[in-house]
C-alpha cells in the first residue's frame, strides 16, 4: 500500500510539470498581453515605450521558455509570484484571501448534496418507477436543467425583494461590524443561504442518478438475494448490504469533484457577489494576470492528483477486492 | 476604447424576469420632503460598483473602481467643476506665460495629508518624478513626460516649464498628488505597487480618508476631519460594494441595499417607472462623455472611397438606432465632442438617412447589382464584408445587427462577429485586421484628438485605427496641441469636427446617457454635463432623514 502511493506520487511529479507546461504555453498563446490592457485607453497615449516598460517590469519581453523556466524555479520554492494586476500583490495571498469562502460554500454545499442525493437515490431505486421516483426523477431533471443565474435571480427576486427575507448578495451587512457576536454569525450564514441552495439544487441532480442507477445495479446481485433469502429484514439489506456496495462508484465521483471545491463557480460567486476563487481566476483571465492563473491552475493540478490518489486507496478500503500491493 | 459590463446576458434576464412591474409615468423624481432641509453631517453612502477595485494608488491603477475611490482619497492641483471647466483645487491659483511654456502654480497653505504632515509644492514635485520614473507602471507617464524642468520656488509656489508649448499642462496637473514622506523609498526602488499604501494605508489630501479593503466585496472611506474645505464633506462614510453582476446590482437598488448605482437604458425605462421605486431614488439622465461609433479600415480600397464611407453613412439611420438599441436615452453624435462643450461645433450636422442617395453614391463608386441577384458587384466581386465588436456588450452588438439589415437594404453583404476584448484589440484592432468594426470612445477631459485622427499615430500600437490621413487634420491639431488658450483651440477643433463629419474615418454614431440613481434621502445632487460626482462633498441627508448612525 505504502510503495504503491508513493509510485503514484513519482508518477505524478512528470505529469505536473507537463500539465504546468501545457497550461503556460496555452496562456501565453491566448491573444493580448497584460500590457495590451493596461495600455489600451487611446486617451492615454500611453505610447510604445511606456508599453515595452511594462513589458520588461513583468518579463514579458523574454523568450517563453526562459519565462517558463524562470517561473518553475521560483514555483519549487513555492515562490507563486506576485500579481500583475495594479496591487502587485503575492499570488499566494491573493488566493489565499479567497480561497475559505469558497471552500465553505462549497463543503457544506457537498454535504447537503450528499445528505439528499444518497437517500434520494436508494428510495428511487427501491421503489423504482413509484410515485416518488418519477417526481424525483422529473423534480431532479429540472435542477439539472435550470440555469443557476435564472434560478438564483428568481429566488433574489423572491426572498430578497418580495418578501425581504434574505439578503441579496455580499457576505456581511454593511452594518456587519456594529452586530453583537451572534448577529454576525445569524447574518453571515443568512447570506450564504441563497448561493448554497442554488448551487445545491443544480448539483444534486448528478448525484442522486448515480445513486439510484448504482443501487439498481446492486439490488439485482445474488448475495442482494441471499440476505433476503436468511430472512434479514429490508432494511438490513438495503441500509447494510447493498448501501456499501452501491456507494463505490461515488466514491470516485466524490474525488474528482474534490478539486472543484477550490475552483468556486464563477456564476453563483459573480451574481452573489462573494469574493471567492471563481472570481478571481475569471478576472485574472481577462486581464491576462499570468501569474495568478498560473497559480491557480497549479493548485487545481495538484489537489485533482491527490484526490485521484486519494480515490483510489479509499477504493482499496471500501473494496477489499481492489486492495493492491497484496499478493499471496 | 471602453469595455462593456462583462454579464451583459445576466441583466437581460433580470429584465425578463422583473417584466412584470407596475408602470406608472407621472411625478418627477425628486428627493423627499421633509422639514429640517439644512445640511448635516452624518450617515453613510452605499454605492454599487461593478468593478473591482485593484489597487489604492490610482496612478498606477487603470480601471474605473481605482479611480472612484482614488478620486476621494487623493486631490489634483486642479480638478473639474460642473461644466468641466478646470478650476483649482490643491493649488490656488496659477499664471502661464504669454508663450505657454511657464506654468506657475500657487499652492493652498492649509492642507495637510492624511496623516497630519503638511502638504507643500516638494510633494507635487515628487509626483512628477513618480509619474516620469521609468519603474513606476503607469499609463500616464506621457503628460508629464512633457515638462522640461519643475521647480519648487517656495512650500507654496511651484514653477513648471515645458518644451514646447502643451495645451494638456494645465489639466495634467489634475493627477492624484502623492505624500513624499511616505513613497519615496518605494517609488526609487519601482515597487510602488508594493508600498503599503497601495493596499492597507494609502494616504492622500483628500475629502475621504481610507479605513478598509476587502478585496473583492467593499472600500470603506471615513470623511477627513481635517479636509481643507472647513465643514466639508458633509456624508460621514462611503461604501463600495463589488457586485460584479449588473442585475445583482439593481435587485440592490430595490431592495435598498445600494444607495447609489447606475441603470440600463431597459432598466431606466421599464423597471423603475414604479411609484415605490420612484420614491426612494432620485433618478438622473445626462449625456455621458463618451461616443459609440462604426469605424471603416481605410486601408481597405473600397472604403478608402469616400462615396463609400458617405454612402454607408446615409444608411444608417441613427436615431433609429438611439430608439431600439438605447431606448431613446441617448444624443445623435456628429463628432467626437459632446453637445455643449467648448471643442464641439453646434454647426456640424450629421449625413440624412436616404437610401436613395446611398444607392446613387454607391453606383458612382462603381458598385451595380449586374446579376440581379440584389447584391452590388464590382469588376465581378461582390461587397461583402465583417462587422466585428466586443464579446458581452449587447448594445453594440445590436448596432451592427441593425447596420448589417441596412446595409443589405442597400445590396452590401454584411456578416457579424463578436470577439473576446483582449482578442479583438491584438489581433484585429492592432494589426488593423478588420473591414469594419463597432466600438465606444469614453471621451477624455480634453478635446485634443490627435492619438485617433493624426495621420502619425498609424503604427500598429497607435489608436488611428481608421488609418485616416488628412494633412489639414494634421495642421489643425498639431497647433490644437502647441496652444494654451481655449478660444484659440475652440477654432481648431470646430474645423476638425467639420471636416471628420464630411470624411467620416469613422461614423460616430450617438452619445449614450449616464443614469444613475441616487437615494432619495440624499440632498445637493446637481447633474451636469460634468456628470455628478464632481460635488460628492457637498452632498448631505438631513438629519431626520440619516439611515445608518454608526461610523
Amino acid at each position: 500500500m505504502l510503495t504503491y502511493a508513493l509510485r503514484r506520487i513519482l508518477f505524478a511529479i512528470p505529469l505536473l510539470l507537463g500539465i504546468t507546461f501545457l497550461s503556460f504555453a496555452i496562456i501565453h498563446l491566448a491573444p493580448g498581453e497584460p500590457t495590451d490592457l493596461m495600455a489600451g485607453d487611446p486617451r492615454l497615449e500611453a505610447s510604445a515605450q511606456a508599453r515595452q516598460l511594462l513589458r520588461e517590469m513583468y518579463g514579458l519581453d523574454k523568450p517563453i521558455h526562459v519565462q517558463y523556466w524562470s517561473w518553475l524555479t521560483r514555483l519549487v520554492r513555492l515562490d507563486f509570484g506576485r500579481s500583475f494586476s495594479p496591487d502587485g500583490r503575492p499570488v499566494l495571498v491573493k488566493i489565499a484571501e479567497r480561497l475559505p469562502v469558497t471552500l465553505l460554500l462549497n463543503i457544506v454545499e457537498l454535504l447537503i448534496i450528499i445528505a439528499l442525493a444518497v437517500p434520494i437515490g436508494v428510495l428511487s431505486a427501491t421503489r423504482q418507477y413509484s410515485l416518488f421516483d418519477k417526481v424525483t426523477t422529473v423534480f431532479v431533471f429540472i435542477g439539472f436543467a435550470t440555469p443557476d443565474f435564472w434560478l438564483a435571480l428568481l429566488l433574489m427576486i423572491l426572498f430578497g425583494v418580495q418578501l425581504g427575507w434574505l439578503p441579496i448578495s455580499g457576505l456581511r451587512s454593511m452594518n456587519w461590524e456594529y452586530l453583537s457576536f451572534w448577529h454576525q454569525q445569524s447574518d453571515f450564514v443568512a447570506h450564504l443561504v441563497l448561493p448554497i441552495v442554488v448551487a445545491t439544487f443544480g448539483g444534486l441532480a448528478g448525484f442522486s442518478r448515480y445513486m439510484r442507477q448504482s443501487m439498481l445495479e446492486v439490488v439485482r446481485q445474488e448475495y442482494i438475494q441471499s440476505a433476503r433469502a436468511k430472512g434479514l429484514a429490508e432494511r438490513v439489506v438495503i441500509g447494510k448490504h447493498a448501501l456499501r456496495n452501491a456507494m463505490l462508484p461515488i466514491v470516485t465521483i466524490l474525488g474528482l469533484s474534490l478539486p472543484g471545491l477550490i475552483g468556486g463557480s464563477v456564476i453563483v460567486e459573480s451574481i452573489f457577489a462573494i469574493p471567492g476563487m471563481g472570481q478571481l481566476m475569471v478576472q485574472a483571465v481577462f486581464e491576462r494576470d499570468y501569474p495568478v492563473i498560473m497559480g491557480n491552475l497549479v493548485i487545481v493540478a495538484v489537489l485533482t492528483l491527490v484526490a485521484n490518489l486519494i480515490a483510489d486507496l479509499a477504493y482499496g478500503l471500501v473494496d477489499p477486492r481492489i486492495r493492491v500491493g497484496r499478493r499471496r | 476604447m471602453e469595455r462593456g459590463p462583462l454579464l451583459g446576458g445576466l441583466a437581460l434576464a433580470s429584465a425578463l424576469a422583473l417584466a412584470g412591474c407596475g408602470v406608472d409615468r407621472g411625478g418627477a423624481d425628486e428627493p423627499v420632503a421633509v422639514k429640517d432641509n439644512t445640511p448635516a453631517k452624518g450617515d453613510t453612502f452605499i454605492e454599487a460598483s461593478i468593478g473591482n477595485v485593484s489597487a489604492l494608488i490610482p496612478n498606477i491603477a487603470n480601471d474605473s473602481a481605482s479611480h472612484d475611490v482614488g478620486g476621494q482619497i487623493y486631490s489634483g492641483l486642479v480638478t473639474y467643476d460642473k461644466d468641466l471647466k478646470v478650476i483649482p483645487e490643491l493649488a490656488e491659483s496659477w499664471t502661464f506665460s504669454p508663450d505657454c511654456r511657464h506654468l506657475t502654480f500657487r499652492l493652498r497653505k492649509n492642507v495637510r495629508w492624511h496623516d497630519g504632515k503638511p502638504f507643500t509644492a516638494d510633494d507635487v514635485v515628487f509626483t512628477h518624478a513618480t509619474m516620469v520614473n521609468p519603474k513606476t507602471p503607469t499609463a500616464y507617464r506621457e503628460d508629464f513626460a512633457a515638462v522640461e524642468t519643475i521647480e519648487a520656488v517656495d512650500p507654496h509656489t511651484l514653477q513648471i516649464t515645458y518644451k514646447t508649448p502643451y495645451a494638456k499642462a494645465l489639466q495634467s496637473w489634475s493627477m492624484y498628488m502623492l505624500p513624499r514622506h511616505l513613497l519615496e523609498s518605494y517609488m526609487k526602488d519601482g515597487k510602488l505597487r508594493e508600498a503599503p499604501q497601495n493596499r492597507t494605508s494609502p494616504v492622500g489630501t483628500g475629502p475621504y480618508r481610507f479605513k478598509e479593503w476587502k478585496s473583492g466585496e467593499k472600500v470603506v472611506l471615513v470623511a477627513n476631519p481635517d479636509y481643507y474645505e472647513p465643514d466639508r464633506p458633509y456624508i460621514s462614510r462611503i461604501v463600495y460594494r463589488i457586485i460584479p453582476s449588473q442585475a445583482t446590482i439593481f435587485l440592490e437598488l430595490k431592495a435598498k441595499g445600494v444607495d447609489g448605482a447606475s441603470l440600463t437604458a431597459l432598466q431606466y425605462k421599464r423597471q423603475t417607472e414604479y411609484p415605490a421605486f420612484r420614491k426612494a431614488y432620485q433618478r438622473f439622465r445626462y449625456a455621458s462623455n463618451s461616443v459609440t461609433y462604426f469605424a471603416f479600415n481605410m486601408k481597405d480600397p473600397r472604403f478608402a472611397d469616400k462615396r463609400v464611407r458617405h454612402a454607408i453613412a446615409h444608411a444608417i439611420n441613427k436615431q433609429e438606432l438611439i430608439d431600439h438599441v438605447i431606448l431613446g436615452l441617448g444624443r445623435n453624435a456628429t463628432g467626437p465632442y459632446l453637445p455643449g462643450a467648448w471643442a464641439h461645433n453646434g454647426e456640424v450636422k450629421s449625413l440624412p438617412y436616404d437610401l436613395a442617395r446611398a444607392r446613387r453614391l454607391l453606383a458612382e463608386a462603381g458598385w451595380r447589382d449586374r446579376d440581379a441577384d440584389g447584391f452590388l458587384l464590382k469588376d465581378g466581386k461582390p461587397f461583402a464584408f465583417e462587422i466585428l465588436t466586443n464579446q458581452g456588450n449587447d448594445e453594440r452588438k445590436k448596432i451592427a445587427e441593425i447596420i448589417q439589415a441596412a446595409l443589405r437594404e442597400l445590396g452590401l453583404k454584411v456578416d457579424l462577429r463578436t470577439v473576446e476584448w483582449a482578442t479583438l484589440l491584438k489581433e484585429h484592432v492592432r494589426k488593423r485586421n478588420f473591414d469594419a468594426f463597432v466600438l465606444g470612445w469614453g471621451l477624455g477631459r480634453d478635446p485634443d484628438m490627435t492619438a485617433l485622427f493624426h495621420s502619425s499615430k498609424t503604427r500598429p500600437e497607435d489608436f488611428n485605427v481608421a488609418s485616416y490621413a488628412n494633412a489639414e487634420v494634421d495642421g489643425l491639431l498639431e497647433r490644437g496641441r502647441a496652444t494654451c488658450f481655449q478660444d484659440e483651440r475652440a477654432k481648431y477643433y470646430h474645423r476638425v469636427h467639420e471636416i471628420l463629419a464630411d470624411d467620416i474615418p469613422v461614423i460616430f454614431l450617438y452619445h449614450r446617457d449616464a443614469l444613475p440613481a441616487i437615494t432619495a434621502r440624499v440632498r445637493g445632487v446637481k447633474p451636469s454635463p460634468g456628470g455628478i460626482m464632481y460635488n460628492f462633498h457637498e452632498w448631505f441627508v438631513p438629519r431626520e432623514l440619516q439611515r445608518y448612525t454608526a461610523g
